[in-house]
């Protein structure tokens, strides 16, 4: 892969396709570990670490355990064993290691394992034919892009529990969805962005 | 619990994406036709009631600490199933939904059902639950759908009525692209639930007496 194309997929990652805003994938620990910017970070980072060695440890096992054997259709299993026990073994380093941000995170951390956005990065990876550089490089920039997103949408979510004056049908859930949408309509203004 | 009351459960009072709020990525991602909308529920009607069944069979079985482990590879497998039926036998839906089909296998409403009721009851039970849940799934995925399709495309039934075409409803200067983008996702989904709450807070209000017009 050039220098340029992968450029062009890092922003496309970060910016103009970004996982959560414009891609839909990983909704849930977007809304629901986003009440303040240090946890939001915390969890923005754990998820970018998991996609990104997700993304190794899925090409790897795709092209030479499952396309050598003809085992594609086992694709999705593959997948989502390798994910299980990468979070398995962070959220053993992060125990040890960091425990105040293990116990911020709380339950979110396991449900990374079914959180959408890494089992779609490696989905897409395969999808996408990306080589093993590419496939690291789109794991990695599609964290950082939600990481952006999150730390964003946590900022906007802090101020908005200070001073905003809505409807009181609109607390909680549904304020942070229309939120997220008005941040999805900034992000669209990225489309098109394209390195030749 | 009663077989008409777990059924009725899934549909309205504890209905998996507006009460629970699970599955919002599915949700607001494929609502953007009627043909995407039936399809994906119908997909996870039938996954959802497949798991929960033989999660329930094996309740007694899977030992309660890999338990999460075993339920992901029971559903992944039937969603691998889906999966490939579908591309054999609808390609067109299966294009269309993309990578979000296999990602069924990481939607929280099946789960959130393994866990929260099929681990725990018959198999009787939590089938008529995966039926009921399922359903109740595909009720939401439907209204967002036509209401998007609408709004955004001006047609109905698009990629499965009319020859694939849809009934055009609006002539095709007027409708709001922007609905059928992400943004309108977000917004449809948000405004669904805030008219849920809206509705359970009037409920309270007037069983609590205290029922003051504002």
């Amino acid at each position: 892969m050039s220098f340029s194309a992968i450029l062009s997929v890092a922003l496309g990652a970060i910016l103009a396709e970004n996982f959560v805003l414009v891609k839909f994938l990983g909704i849930c620990p977007f809304v629901g570990v986003s009440k303040k910017v240090d946890t939001a970070l915390g969890m923005g980072a754990a998820v970018t670490a998991v996609m990104a060695i997700a993304s190794l440890f899925c090409w790897l096992i795709n092209a030479y355990v499952l396309v050598p054997l003809n085992l594609e259709f086992m694709q999705t299993i593959a997948y989502i064993l390798i994910i299980a026990s990468l979070v398995q073994f962070i959220e053993m380093f992060l125990q040890k290691v960091m425990p105040g941000l293990y116990l911020a995170l709380g339950i979110y951390l396991p449900l990374i394992t079914t959180n959408c956005a890494v089992l779609g990065v490696v989905l897409l990876n395969t999808q996408n034919d990306y080589n093993l550089l590419g496939s690291v490089i789109y794991g990695l920039t599609g964290g950082l892009g939600f990481t952006l997103a999150i730390i964003i949408f946590a900022s906007l979510r802090e101020r908005l529990d200070l001073t905003a004056d809505y409807p009181e049908a609109f607390e909680g859930f549904p304020i942070a969805l229309v939120t997220a949408g008005l941040l999805s309509l900034a992000f669209m203004g990225f489309s098109g962005l394209k390195i030749n | 619990m009663t077989v008409k009351k777990t059924f009725l459960q899934g549909l309205l009072a504890n209905n998996p994406v507006l009460v629970q709020l699970l599955g919002m990525c599915s949700t607001m991602a494929i609502s953007t036709s009627l043909f995407n909308g039936v399809g994906m529920g119908v997909s996870v009607l039938i996954i959802l009631t497949c798991s929960n069944v033989v999660i329930a069979l094996l309740r007694k079985i899977i030992p309660s600490k890999v338990r999460i482990a075993c339920f992901i590879v029971v559903i992944t497998g039937f969603v691998t199933m889906v999966d490939l039926i579908l591309k054999a036998f609808v390609p067109a839906l299966s294009s269309s939904l993309g990578v979000f089909i296999p990602l069924i296998a990481v939607n929280c409403i099946i789960l959130g059902r393994a866990e929260a009721f099929a681990a725990k009851n018959t198999v009787l039970l939590s089938a008529v639950d995966g039926v009921g849940q399922g359903l109740g799934y595909t009720l939401v995925l439907t209204l967002i759908s036509v209401v998007r399709e609408f709004l955004g495309n001006g047609t109905f039934g698009g990629g499965i009525l009319n020859g694939g075409e849809g009934f055009r409803l609006l002539p095709s200067e007027y409708p709001a692209l922007l609905v059928v983008l992400p943004f309108g996702g977000f917004l449809a989904l948000g405004s669904l639930i805030a008219l849920v709450q809206y509705i359970q807070k009037r409920k309270t209000r007037n069983n609590g007496g205290e029922a003051i017009a504002k």
